[in-house]
């Protein structure tokens, strides 16, 4: 293998945040190897999505740093580290609802359209070709998930597992090197949840990403992540293969409590 | 009666094309930018001084002053409204007020406070004759600007992908910025859109009314803002409605009533509008502060 390959996508070195007095994370240190699936797992409040916060640059870090593909981001605004190949999802939908199935996409598509107000105003042909390419593309995202046939539909009006796939969709059409997943599965049944599986690796495999995923659904986490890190307060206390993590001691005393404090 | 309604539609023309820029910036900055009928005080000036001292012909003129306009907005908001992008609404609205009155006392230093006559730009071209009755050109250029800035503003917002970055950035801000939109670039973008058509605005207004002050921009900036609340703030189809319906009621309660009360007959309906239907006639459920 090259060096590039080798290079981790994502490095993340003493990475920490504090609010007021309260340290949620601390010596976040990781690293995500290309075509990567990583889990990120820990009991209900400990840092997890404070932790996609800090690497999408929602929230400043208070201390430390992250490497995105070799590149520094201290600097970065939320949208450069999205241009510089992040895209996430939300544990709670944030969809654009008023827009269509196909609009969303486009969303996400939207650096990779290129031409200028002037060909937009007038209808220029680059205004025609670079829309009907991005029609195309955005149809070619959705079909991943079957949903191609729901393009016009108002996001709003698909069922909940439908408004899942479609942000990862969308979050796929920004052309990450890392895709953020925030319980992914939540409120899917276990069918929906097993297609949603085999969907994840179909989407590392296509397009050659790494992905990180937070879930609570652990057949989901134990069967497709090759890695796993558990945080709890805001630390990670295991890393590890899934074999690894499920006869963890400090895991299996996070999740269930070590039996002497009761 | 006809002559009233045709008055009424190419007054409204002019408040719907203001009442754009109100509900545009209202719509993705979530914001009331009240020096918006400023703009269109400078838009007015741009133009006439373009041609009485430049001697410019008057297309020249209104490009003048959409390019001087376009450049203003954009400067107000970088300077006066990003720095408060995640301030509290109030201080927003205030800082909008200041800059209204900055605008109209630069204004004033600039350009005194001497009425200045509009040059009737559309002089050399033909009215209609309908009837006995003679139609003013500025009248058809006014509504006829008004269905090609409607029609071109809504494929815009439909079709192209900046349209759909503003309705995007409209929704949810940090969703677009997660998702690779530069929401600060839209928002600028808004402004420029708004604050151009302000400067078209003002070119009509003061072609039908030819007086130009400093103070020229302001009763039909806060008309307009009505016609936009009235139509249902943020819906641009709405700014459209609002704006002829209350060029309409203004002209006819101008003729048929008082021409004195004329105005307070236009806010009386404001409010029985908002009174019976609160979110404006097109407005759809609005969850957002003022």
């Amino acid at each position: 293998m090259s060096e590039k390959q080798l290079r981790p996508v994502l490095e993340t070195s003493h990475l920490g945040i504090d609010f007021g007095g309260l340290t949620a994370v601390d010596e976040f240190n990781i690293k995500i190897a290309p075509q990567e699936i990583k889990g990120l797992i820990g009991p209900n409040g400990a840092g997890k999505t404070t932790i996609f916060n800090l690497l999408t640059k929602v929230y400043q870090p208070s201390r430390g740093n992250i490497m995105l593909d070799g590149k520094d981001t201290r600097n970065m605004s939320p949208v450069q580290v999205n241009h510089a190949g992040i895209a996430r999802t939300f544990q709670n939908i944030r969809l654009f609802d008023k827009l269509t199935v196909e609009e969303n996409v486009k969303i996400g598509l939207h650096e990779h359209i290129s031409y200028g107000m002037f060909s937009g105003i007038f209808r220029l042909p680059r205004y025609w070709k670079e829309e009907k390419r991005a029609h195309e593309k955005a149809l070619e995202l959705l079909d991943i998930f079957g949903m191609a046939d729901q393009a016009d539909v108002r996001a709003d009006s698909l069922p909940y597992g439908a408004q899942r796939r479609l942000e990862i969709v969308r979050a796929l059409a920004t052309e990450p090197k890392l895709l953020l997943l925030d319980e992914p599965a939540a409120g899917m049944n276990p069918s929906e949840t097993a297609e949603l599986m085999n969907n994840i690796r179909k989407i590392r495999d296509e397009f050659q990403i790494a992905v990180m995923l937070i879930e609570h659904d652990m057949n989901l986490v134990m069967g497709i992540c090759e890695n796993i890190v558990v945080v709890n307060f805001g630390k990670i206390i295991a890393e590890g293969t899934p074999r690894q993590i499920q006869t963890d001691e400090n895991v299996i005393e996070a999740y269930l409590g070590s039996g002497k404090e009761s | 009666m006809l002559a009233n309604l045709i008055n009424g539609i190419s007054l409204g023309s002019v408040y719907a094309i203001i009442a754009l820029g109100y509900t545009m910036v209202y719509g993705i900055a979530k914001m009331l930018n009240f020096a918006h009928g400023d703009v269109i005080m400078v838009g007015g000036y741009i133009a006439f001084y373009s041609i009485t001292l430049m001697g410019w012909p008057p297309a020249l003129a209104v490009l003048a002053a959409i390019v001087v306009c376009t450049a203003l907005g954009i400067v107000i908001e970088r300077l006066a409204y990003k720095p408060l992008r995640s301030a509290t609404s109030l201080a927003v609205l205030i800082t909008a007020i200041g800059v209204s009155y900055f605008l109209q006392n630069a204004a004033l230093l600039l350009w005194t406070s001497n009425t200045k006559v509009f040059p009737n730009i559309f002089e050399k071209l033909p009215g209609l004759r309908l009837g006995a009755m003679q139609i003013a050109p500025v009248t058809i250029i006014t509504v006829l600007a008004n269905i090609v800035i409607m029609v071109t503003l809504t494929l815009f917002t439909t079709k192209t992908k900046m349209g759909k970055a503003m309705r995007a950035v409209s929704e949810d801000k940090g969703a677009a910025t997660l998702m690779g939109i530069n929401v600060n670039r839209t928002i600028s973008l808004t402004f420029a859109i708004g604050s151009g058509l302000a400067a078209i605005a003002g070119v009509l207004l003061c072609t039908a009314y030819p007086t130009l002050q400093p103070t020229t921009g302001s009763m039909p900036g806060i008309k307009a803002f009505t016609a936009a609340v009235f139509g249902g703030i943020g819906s641009i189809p709405g700014a459209m409605l609002g704006g002829i319906l209350l060029g309409v009621i203004e002209i006819f309660g101008k003729a048929y009533v008082s021409t004195q009360l004329s105005d307070a007959i236009v806010f009386a309906v404001l409010i029985i509008v908002l009174l019976v239907k609160p979110t404006g006639l097109l407005g759809r459920k609005v969850n957002e502060k003022v």
